[in-house]
């Protein structure tokens, strides 16, 4: 199959279904109400985190937005803090004062989300600002939706970082909602893409279903990047299943059809890709099922972690509003 | 010959600040500089002349008029370690930042469970009369005073300036810095040395026995004046300079009330939700038993800043308005009041500002 080896196919693989199992989970235990927090799902998004993030070293820099559990899986984070920060415990990745809309991992540069749509596009602009002061060839990588691209901040940073030639890649997963909104209610021409080529930054469409292809795009992206080449935008086109926020389907609200859905799903990223993957011989059905089955235990290994782990407590309420070494 | 103590050197408030990038860059390779006229003609009034000569245009650098996005640079460089200082030559074009500041700078370190710091400053300038009207001269230092996660800094002198300067880059956390445009030409003693002033202490300026004047930024020197007019009437105020808004130094406040009984906080901002208020009711919770007076407020007027200079001298308070304050609050009763006569605020001010 191609050029690209046996161990990079595994590698998407696990990183896709890693994505979607946790997803899964959160799905079936988020009607508990123990979960207490804002949680925007994933589920049918999973190539496009799964191939970027192949492309990045431990050392590369990565941010997302709310919806980051594909980021912060794909970049390495760990699975055990993130469903112990759904649980709002002291022992999760923000230590229970950041839900799913804030989570962290500093041990592999998965640097922070924020709820705010565009609010870390230019933050990941600036840490590659810092990697080309220090000429330390690493690489920033910022997932954002089409929604942030309505945000002044996402010109802004663009301009800037074509000004500077930095070291960053723009990743925007375009779900075609914001909210209950379509893409093309807010946004007057369709070509996300296109609206970098004016500061000179080389601008790429890629069907975000398709990890082989999210993956083939963004290492050259990355590339250029890392070899001072400057900044990229990929805008992947994807589909988000569930509702803007919760586990449910939403299409019962009449936004969107059942149709629609029902289309995307057929293009599912992770199934689409098993069955290539199955059917090239690069995995036996035997092996996909035990690493199926493994991951099952290790997320209900770090469920059971997050149940058991304890709160903050009072006093940490008041903590960590300053940092206090000086 | 002229008595002159030369080891202390004399230097514009602007010179002082100006000394303290210089020192900041020399010592600290993580240390840079950006804004809009940081390496211009201009260099922000002055304050950044010579900068990208001697540490070269990559620590001090012009941005594009992105105040948001460039922002969040400096909040992202901060994640890897640098300490960016950002400028604004107009703290009303720094709104346009809310979204990194306030949402993000702010948060960063709290909402992560103290992973990471965000030391950036941000320098922006207030000012005072001159036309600027409603979009060139607003002081919402208190808006950000009300954030928790930032710190807020407002010096009043060339010392100050400069030893605050000093702390506030080197302090782990976003700091916005306030400096005042009216105090840039202003000379004071400035040591050579490079020396920090704790975020977080006030200063008494002058101390007296009969009333409290909680003062900030040019205020204070407003006050000062004031306080020597009320000297002449026998009266015997003290005044407080709180060099940062936040954190408050309450424990300084609280002192000299208990001793006046009165206070008067005069702020270069206006009087709803201020600092001021803030001021005021900390006072009036801890030690309300010590107070012999109600405490006054002395702020902008509550409309936005009027262009003309004969609507400016009704809308920025003076040391006028605290002598009147201070002796009707301690005379108690009814003083009459000499009409404002001054045409222009401050005749030695020449503009454009």
């Amino acid at each position: 199959m191609d050029k690209i080896i046996s161990k990079t196919h595994i590698s998407l693989l696990l990183s896709m279904l890693k994505t979607r199992m946790v997803e899964e989970k959160i799905v079936e235990l988020y009607p508990e109400q123990e979960m207490r927090c804002p949680t925007h799902l994933y589920i049918g998004q999973e190539a496009v985190s799964a191939g970027v993030c192949q492309n990045l070293k431990k050392r590369d820099y990565v941010f997302s937005s709310y919806r980051s559990h594909g980021a912060y899986i794909a970049k390495g984070g760990s699975i055990k803090g993130l469903f112990a920060e759904l649980y709002g415990k002291k022992t999760g990745c923000s230590k229970g004062k950041g839900g799913s809309m804030h989570i962290i991992s500093k041990e592999v540069n998965f640097m922070g989300t924020s709820a705010l749509v565009g609010g870390v596009i230019p933050i990941a602009a600036g840490t590659a600002l810092a990697s080309s002061m220090k000429r330390e060839k690493r690489v920033s990588v910022v997932f954002f939706g089409d929604g942030a691209c309505e945000e002044g901040v996402f010109q802004e940073t663009l301009n800037f970082a074509a000004l500077k030639k930095l070291p960053v890649v723009f990743i925007c997963e375009n779900n075609f909602y914001a909210t209950n909104s379509h893409q093309l209610t807010r946004q007057a021409v369709d070509n996300i893409y296109k609206r970098s080529e004016i500061y000179n930054i080389p601008g790429f469409k890629v069907d975000g279903n398709n990890v082989l292809d999210v993956f083939k795009l963004s290492k050259r992206a990355v590339e250029n990047a890392r070899n001072g080449k400057g900044p990229s935008l990929i805008e992947c086109r994807t589909y988000r299943w569930l509702e803007h926020v919760g586990p449910y389907f939403d299409y019962d609200l009449g936004y969107r059809s059942k149709a629609e859905l029902d289309k995307w799903i057929k293009r599912c990223p992770l199934t689409t890709y098993e069955g290539v993957l199955l059917e090239k011989g690069v995995i036996r059905r035997s092996a996909l099922d035990k690493m199926k089955e493994k991951l099952r235990r290790e997320i209900e290994d770090a469920v059971s972690f997050a149940k058991k782990s304890p709160f903050p407590s009072v006093k940490d309420t008041h903590k960590d509003v300053y940092e206090k070494k000086r | 010959m002229k008595r002159k103590d030369s080891s202390i050197r004399q230097l514009t408030y602007c010179q002082a600040i100006n000394e303290a990038l210089v020192q900041l860059l020399e010592r600290h390779r993580n240390i840079f500089i950006m804004g809009l006229g940081v390496d211009d003609c201009g260099r922000i009034f002055g304050s950044t002349r010579g900068l990208s000569e001697r540490f070269g245009k990559k620590r001090a650098f012009e941005i594009p008029i992105s105040e948001n996005a460039v922002t969040g640079v400096a909040i992202g460089a901060s994640l890897c370690g640098m300490r960016p200082i950002m400028t604004h030559q107009r703290m009303d074009f720094m709104f346009y930042a809310f979204d990194q500041i306030i949402n993000h700078a702010a948060k960063w370190h709290y909402m992560f469970g103290g992973q990471f710091p965000v030391p950036i400053t941000i320098r922006t300038i207030i000012g005072r009369g001159w036309g600027q009207g409603a979009q060139h001269s607003q002081s919402l230092h208190s808006l950000f005073a009300h954030i928790p996660g930032l710190k807020v800094v407002m010096p009043s002198t060339p010392y100050d300036v400069k030893g605050l300067l000093i702390s506030s880059v080197l302090d782990d956390n976003p700091v916005i810095f306030i400096e005042h445009r009216r105090l840039y030409d202003e000379k004071g003693a400035v040591p050579e040395e490079f020396y920090s002033i704790p975020l977080g202490k006030a200063r008494i300026v002058k101390k007296g026995r009969d009333i409290t004047i909680v003062a900030n930024s040019q205020m204070v020197r407003e006050a000062e004046k004031g306080a020597k007019e009320l000297l002449k009437s026998g009266i015997d105020a003290e005044v407080i300079d709180l060099r940062t808004i936040r954190p408050l130094d309450e424990d300084l406040i609280f002192n000299s009330v208990k001793k006046t009984g009165r206070l008067i906080v005069a702020d270069t901002g206006w009087r709803n939700c201020g600092i001021a208020s803030e001021v005021s009711s900390s006072v009036a919770e801890s030690v309300f038993e010590y107070l012999k007076a109600p405490i006054l407020r002395i702020t902008f007027a509550d409309t936005p800043t009027p262009t003309s200079a004969a609507l400016e001298k009704t809308f920025y308070p003076d040391s006028e308005d605290i002598v009147y304050v201070a002796k009707r609050l301690i005379l108690g009763k009814k003083i009459k009041r000499k009409k404002k006569e001054r045409a222009i605020l401050d005749e030695q001010f020449k503009g454009p500002f």
